[in-house]
């Protein structure tokens, strides 16, 4: 039983990472992956926020969504309140920083604010709720609410690792000379493109391999 | 009860839950931020360009602030913020330096070629590729760098070489920084001669490679009537702490590489201009 728990969580970690990469399959939080990756330190620093962000705006959405808007058939309420909410968190995550801990706010601070009403961070949560809930019914709900955070750590960990590897595309692409009509902005679309493209190669790939080791 | 009345309460209730939190959040947790940071941020220039050696102006603020940093690091801001900042802080008067980006190269089409260059067009690649395209191992390679690097819209190459616009610039030496051959370097704002050359090989290969390099001949080394000028490494250097731009050296100069420091690279074959000639200290 515990080894089928942790095939579970090992393929959702994964394959949010690789197969359903936020950022390179699904396409959400562009916005950050076109604006920060130009320098290294920069991206490492939103990715890290983004992915503390995510778990925490998971962490509490998921209980709200189910105690909350689903008993009380507020269903339709979802996209104003996990933006309420991802709100006041990211907020808050920024002030207690700023006081307990100055040392991540200086690395981390900038971009706590970029990832206030993010899509990338709100699909997160609201997948994660469309992903998860009809296993509360079946389950209970201790093990959706555990899948659907390591579902959020995945994603968050999936951004980084895309904004890490764009990041190196980009500084390849920067140092390039491509016609006068593809430079700045074209040109890093189509690198972005290309990028993604190759993480669809990954498509029923993690799936197999968990499969094999367990 | 009526099931829009109910989703109304449950938002404003979330809303109002959330807006006390973080009211309280931000009350018990505040952070005391001297007040004199964002009021020094405000005189600084605001161009983050980084010139003052910290990470923008908001760093530079605090480094005044907390560390008792120099205030007259803003290059853009110049005396104004410097004495804003001054106000602010309290301080008396400070010994700022004024200083301007001097490129110490005249050669460009002065200079010959090693071999053409077709690669991509920036100075950082030219320079890593068979040390460089032009003849002179020390000089500008005119790929523009420092332009793309300049915020100011203050240099510019003009026939081949790096000049400096003096009344652009604000002295925030972001065009020293990128720059692979290390020409560009900070003088003093008021007129003087420099020595634009930086090559450091023995006098007959400099005739060879350049129209305009400096040979070490030490003729104004000789004629210099403050003894201002000296020679380090086959290139003559002006001591601007003795120098008080009387321009006996632009004049003598037999390769014409001392030249006035705001003024446009000649050819050695070009006259020096009158004014240029005569122009004393003002």
């Amino acid at each position: 039983m515990m080894s089928t728990h942790i095939a579970t969580f090992a393929t959702i970690f994964f394959s949010m990472i690789l197969v359903n990469n936020y950022v390179l399959v699904q396409f959400l939080g562009i916005c950050p992956f076109l604006g920060v990756s130009k320098k290294l330190d920069s991206s490492a620093g939103m990715g890290a926020a983004v992915i503390v962000v995510m778990v925490i705006a998971t962490a509490v959405t998921f209980p709200l969504q189910i105690f909350l808007l689903d008993a009380y058939n507020l269903g339709y309420l979802q996209t104003i309140i996990f933006i309420l909410v991802i709100a006041v968190l990211v907020q808050l995550i920024e002030i207690t920083l700023k006081k307990y801990v100055p040392a991540l706010y200086q690395s981390l601070g900038v971009y706590l604010p970029l990832i206030t009403t993010n899509c990338c961070v709100l699909g997160v949560t609201i997948l994660a709720v469309q992903d998860y809930s009809a296993i509360v019914a079946e389950y209970g709900f201790g093990l959706a609410y555990a899948e659907a955070l390591v579902c959020a750590a995945g994603a968050g960990v999936g951004f980084l690792v895309a904004m890490l590897l764009f990041c190196g595309v980009r500084s390849r692409v920067e140092a390039a000379n491509p016609p006068e009509s593809f430079k700045g902005l074209p040109i890093t679309l189509v690198s972005a493109a290309i990028t993604s493209m190759s993480f669809m190669g990954f498509g029923g790939l993690v799936e197999n391999i968990i499969n094999a080791i367990f | 009860m009526n099931p829009i009345v109910f989703a109304i309460v449950v938002v404003v209730v979330l809303g109002l839950a959330g807006g006390v939190i973080l009211v309280l959040a931000s009350k018990f947790m505040a952070v005391y931020e001297d007040p004199r940071i964002a009021q020094i941020t405000e005189c600084l220039a605001g161009a983050n360009c980084g010139g003052c050696g910290y990470a923008g102006c908001a760093d530079y603020a605090k480094a005044i602030v907390e560390n008792g940093a120099p205030t007259f690091k803003c290059a853009p801001g110049g005396d104004k913020a410097a004495d804003a900042i001054n106000t602010i802080m309290g301080n008396a008067t400070d010994d700022r330096p004024s200083l301007r980006a001097t490129v110490i190269c005249a050669g460009g089409e002065n200079c010959g070629k090693r071999f053409d260059y077709q690669g991509i067009q920036t100075c950082a690649a030219a320079a890593s590729i068979a040390g460089g395209p032009s003849a002179c191992a020390y000089g500008c390679l005119g790929l523009g760098d420092c332009t793309r690097a300049c915020k100011f819209d203050a240099i510019h190459v003009i026939n081949g070489v790096a000049v400096v616009d003096r009344k652009k610039c604000t002295g925030c030496t972001a065009c020293t920084v990128v720059c692979p051959r290390h020409v560009i370097q900070m003088k003093p704002i008021a007129p003087q001669p420099a020595v634009k050359c930086s090559n450091k090989d023995k006098g007959a290969l400099v005739n060879k490679t350049c129209k305009v390099g400096c040979i070490a001949c030490g003729l104004c080394v000789r004629n210099c009537p403050n003894q201002a000028i000296f020679l380090k490494d086959n290139v003559a250097v002006i001591d601007y702490t003795k120098c008080n731009g009387c321009g006996t050296c632009v004049s003598k100069c037999p390769k014409k590489a001392i030249q006035w420091v705001e003024g446009v690279p000649r050819s050695i074959d070009a006259p020096v201009p009158e004014h240029e000639v005569l122009k004393t200290r003002v």
